[in-house]
């Protein structure tokens, strides 16, 4: 419903009204604050065109500099057309033998599980598989759901994913959204890309990620995108409010157990987006809201919903440096911290919406890129699919 | 026989700096000094190490030693059990002390230690980039009913109850007319109107000297009663509601009659030179639904418009009691560790009683996120808090703010000599005594307290830059950025951090 009245580019936050595209991009937090490298991009047709994981791959390859090789991952929006009404569980078993069963016994006690197979992979030199990658089409079963729940499924499938993963038993489902995907592993981007052969996926929204970990190197479960139902997110930086988000949302029911502060903005998009029904450019000014002096000067309508905001979500503000892009089935959204302490580019070609850490990487993707911009600190970039 | 105890300091004078000026005579108010012929007598029983003569002294003549004679050393009989013994045997009666606990007990804010950025995220620097100290107490609701109109103009449907807005996370606590004098007051009033942060009233009323003020005080109901009516609630920016304070937690205030002098008796409503000893619990609060009725009747009074705080002593089962008033209307509950000052207090209670501040703080901010409603209330965390580092670790322990008790008293110049029940302070500042509270310059304390508020406000600023956070609430119950130094497992459990390099 959010795209067939939205045939505008980009809805830009009000406040700080920039046009689409001026002519001279602001430099503020380019590249030269940059301290810890992750690289990040996003690509989306607003018009649903797919387009295979080869671009990505190869614009994700050129922010190698930004990783570490010990981590990769792709998100892929439209991959399962023949499963478009079945949520997609993307798991990784320590043990296919011993573990697989366990969940398929929980999965049965929620709902149906359509089809089930390994996601092909293609074993790579450079990449020791760690995890047996495998995928279910699963049906949850609505009636299930705790009275009174506005939508159902999705929380059946929410809850079985906090439960599952917190329960450590060799299973953690990494992705649970419907025609969408997460591909991830430790490794270098091209190749946990070959390994699970992205470039046979289609998809008109990809997430890429390329990893420098410090917190949690090797672990599978650690690498981006972060996802839960529609929700993936990709991240570059460091949440130092981390220990006050994670508390806040695992007082509303969720689990954090990946290890990384990354997760925690993907449960917290759900949590304001789809469980309190923010629009998502209002959820993302509370994960990184203006300063109390910009407030202040407001006029009093504008103030007076913006001081609520932050005073109800105080504890979902995200603090410390941060580039993320999110998407959803409908829209991608890139947006940094409030003092722009990691670099976000924006890049425009066509129908195709681009927003990286790199102009280079969009380049590596659309050569013939028609505009390129540096959004400024904490503004917000969203793109909208139209079909 | 019991006899004379060691006298517990010893004054000297050196006499080749003494120059006889008499100062230390005229500022000693418990008559320690005393001239003879042309030199000075002392009277080192009398002395409670209150520095009064030290301060005064122009040549740096007068030290002071403690303890010159112990006791035989004994790791159980210590001298202070030894002397209550003493003490007791010969009255019969219950011992008085003032300030806060004054047992050796281990200290948590000094085994926890917080963090800073290197490398993986950039420390911000507060001298070129905003650092957020803005805070707001009062209720919150769990989620917003935001309305986009046409346009894209957003509406507010949600209605806010109101919160109190502070500069700094640091306010002032309850200290009554009567425990201090008008000028400590009007000193510590004028001080958190400058700093933009609130300042406590106290049990004990609120004095029209104050009514400048007011929009900066938080008024007080206690189990006594004393001052209350409609007009005093309506003066305050908030309503208080003190069911306990760490000092004494169990029993009501106590002011000695010594101190109700002809203003307080007017101010508290109460006769002068009477005792004010409040009723241990309020005699309309039997349970916590009573409370919830207080907290809305006051509401009612002030029309829904003033923030009520309810203030309970760090207990044991205190988690469990913030989460009953926070199911009130209740905006804020307030948390006064076991190390709160006070002006009197039995010592079995001040020593004894309660739990530490940073235990409780932790256990309630836990108690209300497992139950989904931490945001839906302020907590403020106060007793035995001595420092911007101790403000930066009750907030990542979970409080929103902190009051002071004892540091802004020291900022006016008190000692922590612990005699405040005497009346006979000699800073002016715990003492009705018209020639002793004139010593007492509000102008100059109130600029002393202001600028150990700023100071604090400058240093927590640098913490949360080097921490890499621009905004107070992202430190709040933040326990990632606390390790525990020496702190046994059970204990970092309960303050739910981990160890040092861990």
């Amino acid at each position: 419903m959010e795209g067939n009245f939205l045939p505008i580019l980009f809805i830009l936050d009000g406040s700080r009204s920039i046009g689409a595209f001026p002519d001279h991009p602001e430099v503020e937090g380019g590249g030269s604050t940059v301290m810890v490298m992750c690289g990040i991009i996003g690509v989306m047709d607003r018009s649903r065109r797919t387009m295979d994981g080869s671009g990505i791959r190869q614009a994700l390859s050129m922010m190698n500099e930004r990783g570490s090789g010990e981590g990769a991952g792709y998100a892929a929006y439209g991959i399962y057309p023949d499963y478009r009404d079945c949520y997609a569980l993307h798991v990784f078993f320590d043990n296919v033998r011993e573990n697989k069963p366990l969940l398929e016994s929980t999965l049965a006690q929620w709902g149906t599980v359509e089809h089930d197979e390994a996601i092909p992979t293609y074993g790579q030199p450079n990449l020791r598989a760690v995890h047996t990658p495998w995928r279910y089409f699963f049906k949850p079963d609505a009636s299930l759901a705790p009275p009174g729940s506005a939508t159902p499924e999705d929380d059946i499938v929410s809850a079985l994913v906090m439960q599952v993963n917190a329960a450590r038993r060799g299973a953690l489902i990494f992705s649970s959204g419907k025609d969408l995907g997460v591909f991830k592993a430790g490794g270098w981007p091209e190749d946990v890309a070959d390994f699970y052969r992205i470039e046979d996926y289609e998809g008109y929204i990809w997430l890429a990620h390329n990893r420098y970990p410090t917190n949690t190197p090797g672990w599978w479960g650690g690498a981006h995108p972060f996802n839960l139902l529609g929700w993936s997110v990709v991240h570059n930086g460091e949440i130092t409010s981390y220990g006050t988000n994670r508390r806040y949302i695992e007082s509303l029911g969720y689990t954090c157990t990946m290890y990384t502060d990354t997760e925690v903005v993907a449960y917290l998009v759900d949590l304001l987006v789809r469980r309190h029904g923010l629009d998502v450019d209002i959820a993302v000014r509370a994960l990184a809201p203006p300063f109390w002096e910009e407030i202040d000067r407001m006029p009093a309508a504008e103030r007076e919903w913006n001081s609520a905001l932050r005073l109800a979500y105080a504890s979902a503000m995200m603090n410390g440096p941060f580039a993320i892009v999110a998407a959803n089935r409908d829209m991608m959204v890139g947006f940094t911290d409030r003092t722009k302490l990691r670099p976000m580019i924006v890049g425009e070609c066509g129908d195709r919406l681009y927003i990286s850490s790199e102009e280079a990487a969009i380049r590596a993707m659309e050569p013939r890129v028609e505009s390129i911009r540096m959004p400024a600190a904490g503004e917000p970039v969203i793109g909208r699919v139209v079909a | 026989m019991i006899g004379s105890l060691p006298s517990r300091y010893r004054i000297s004078i050196d006499p080749v700096r003494c120059m006889e000026c008499g100062r230390c005579i005229e500022n000693c108010s418990y008559g320690v000094f005393s001239r003879d012929g042309d030199r000075i007598q002392v009277n080192s029983r009398n002395c409670t190490a209150c520095h009064r003569c030290i301060a005064c002294c122009p040549r740096d003549a007068i030290g002071i030693e403690e303890h010159p004679c112990d006791y035989r050393s004994h790791p159980l009989w210590t001298r202070e059990a030894r002397e209550s013994i003493y003490n007791q045997a010969r009255t019969g009666k219950i011992i008085l002390a003032g300030m806060g606990n004054a047992l050796d007990y281990p200290v948590i804010f000094d085994r926890l230690v917080l963090d800073a950025c290197q490398v993986t995220n950039p420390s911000l620097d507060p001298l070129r980039e905003p650092i957020e100290l803005v805070t707001h107490l009062g209720k919150r609701p769990a989620r917003l009913d935001l309305l986009r109109r046409e346009g894209g103009d957003v509406e507010l449907k949600t209605r806010l109850t109101p919160n109190l807005r502070i500069e700094t996370p640091v306010m002032i606590g309850h200290m009554s007319y009567g425990a201090i004098s008008l000028n400590a007051q009007v000193a510590m009033a004028r001080a958190a109107k400058e700093t933009g942060t609130y300042m406590g009233t106290g049990e004990g009323g609120l004095h029209a000297a104050l009514h400048p003020y007011q929009d900066r005080m938080i008024v007080q109901v206690a189990s006594g009663r004393f001052g209350v009516n409609i007009d005093y609630l309506e003066r305050g920016a908030a309503v208080e509601i003190k069911i306990g304070q760490g000092a004494k937690p169990g029993i009501g205030g106590h002011l000695p009659g010594e101190k109700v002098c002809a203003e307080i008796s007017r101010t508290r409503m109460i006769p002068e030179g009477s005792d004010a000893i409040s009723p241990a619990p309020h005699h309309d609060i039997y349970s916590i639904e009573d409370l919830a009725q207080l907290v809305r009747g006051l509401k009612e009074a002030t029309e829904w418009k003033k923030p009520v705080f309810v203030k309970i002593a760090a207990v044991h089962n205190v988690a469990a009691i913030a989460a009953g008033i926070a199911r009130s209307p209740a905006d804020a509950v307030v948390i006064d560790g076991f190390r709160g000052g006070t002006g009197a207090a039995p010592t079995v209670f001040r020593d004894h009683v309660g739990i530490p501040i940073e235990a409780a703080v932790a256990s309630v901010d836990k108690k209300l996120r497992d139950q989904g409603i931490r945001n839906e209330i302020s907590v403020i965390a106060s007793g035995g808090i001595r420092g911007s580092a101790d403000v930066a670790k009750a907030i990542a322990l979970g409080a929103d703010a902190v009051y002071i008790g004892t540091a802004a008293l020291a900022a006016m110049g008190c000692r922590v000599c612990g005699n405040c029940y005497r009346g006979l302070c000699p800073w002016g500042i715990a003492t009705q005594r018209p020639d002793l509270v004139a010593r007492l310059n509000p102008n100059e304390a109130s600029e002393q307290v202001a600028n150990l508020i700023r100071a604090w406000t400058l240093e927590l600023a640098e913490l949360l830059g080097a921490a890499g956070i621009n905004s107070i609430e992202s430190l709040r119950g933040n326990r990632d950025r606390l390790r525990g130094y020496m702190l046994d497992e059970s204990l970092m459990e309960v303050l739910d951090v981990r160890g040092v390099g861990a």
